[in-house]
C-alpha cells in the first residue's frame, strides 16, 4: 500500500447538522440502532431460555415481565425485530432497483415505521387472544 | 506479471468481495418467515409458567424452527455488526480487535442460546 507523505486538504462533505432531517434518513439510522439494540437484545433473549432450565429462576424472571418496565422492554423488543424485518424488507426491494424514486422512498420509509407499530399491535393482540 | 484484477484483489476496505453481502441478504430473507415465527412465540410464551414455556420449547418443531431462527439471526448479527464497526472505527487496530470480539459475541450468543433450547427439549 502506497503511504501519502503529505495529506492533501479535500473539501470535506457537509456536516448532518445542516441538513433537514427527512423520514427516510431518520428511517436509515434508526433501521442501524435499532439492529444495533438487537444485538444485544439477544442477550435478554438468551438470558430467559437459560432461566427456564429450573422453575425457580424462572418465577423470578416471570416478575420482573410483569412490571411496567419489563412489559416495556419486551413491546420494544418485539417492536424492534419488526422495524428492522420491515426495514431490510425495504432495503431487499431497494436491491432490485425498485422503489427509489421520490415519493417512493418516501411511502417505503413510511410504511416501516407505521407497519411496525401495527404489526407489533396485532401481535400482542393476537398473542393476547391464543392465552385465554 | 501482475494483472489489474490481481493488484487491486483484497485491497478493499473489507478486504473481501461479495460474500459479505451475499451472506447479509441471505440471513435477511431466512430471517423474515423466522422472525415473524420468533416475534410470535415470545409474544405468546412471555410470562407464562415454566410447565408451559419448557412444554411448549420441548416439540421438536417449536425447538428446530426456533434453533433456525438463533442460526439465522446471530449470523446476521455479526454481519450486521462487523458493518457498523468498519463503517465509524477507523483505527485499524481496535477496529480489528472489535471485528474479531464481534464474533466471539455473536458466536457466543449462538451456541448458549442453542445450549439452553436443546437442555429444555431434551427436558435435562
Amino acid at each position: 500500500m502506497i503511504e501519502h507523505k503529505t495529506r492533501v486538504e479535500r473539501p470535506l462533505s457537509p456536516h448532518l447538522q445542516i441538513y433537514r432531517l427527512t423520514i427516510t434518513m431518520a428511517m436509515s439510522i434508526v433501521h442501524r440502532i435499532v439492529g444495533s439494540a438487537l444485538y444485544f437484545g439477544m442477550l435478554l433473549f438468551v438470558w430467559w431460555l437459560f432461566a427456564a432450565g429450573n422453575a425457580r429462576d424462572f418465577d423470578r424472571i416471570n416478575g420482573w415481565i410483569g412490571t411496567w418496565f419489563g412489559q416495556l422492554i419486551l413491546f420494544g423488543f418485539t417492536w424492534a425485530l419488526l422495524h428492522h424485518m420491515l426495514g431490510g424488507i425495504r432495503h431487499l426491494i431497494w436491491d432490485t432497483t425498485r422503489g427509489l424514486e421520490p415519493g417512493e422512498r418516501e411511502m417505503l420509509a413510511w410504511a416501516t415505521l407505521i407497519g411496525s407499530v401495527t404489526l407489533t399491535v396485532i401481535v400482542w393482540i393476537v398473542a393476547f387472544m391464543m392465552r385465554s | 506479471m501482475r494483472t489489474p484484477l490481481n493488484r487491486v484483489r483484497g485491497l478493499g476496505p473489507a478486504h473481501s468481495g461479495t460474500g459479505h453481502f451475499w451472506l447479509q441478504r441471505l440471513t435477511a430473507i431466512a430471517n423474515i418467515p423466522l422472525v415473524i415465527y420468533f416475534v410470535f412465540l415470545i409474544a405468546t410464551l412471555a410470562g407464562r409458567s415454566h410447565a408451559t414455556v419448557t412444554a411448549t420449547l420441548g416439540e421438536p418443531v417449536v425447538a428446530l424452527l426456533l434453533l433456525a431462527a438463533i442460526l439465522s439471526i446471530t449470523m446476521h448479527m455479526r454481519v450486521g455488526m462487523q458493518v457498523i464497526i468498519e463503517d465509524y472505527i477507523h483505527d485499524e487496530g481496535l477496529k480489528i480487535t472489535l471485528v474479531v470480539l464481534n464474533t466471539f459475541f455473536t458466536v457466543g450468543v449462538g451456541l448458549s442460546a442453542a445450549f439452553a433450547v436443546f437442555r429444555i427439549s431434551l427436558g435435562l
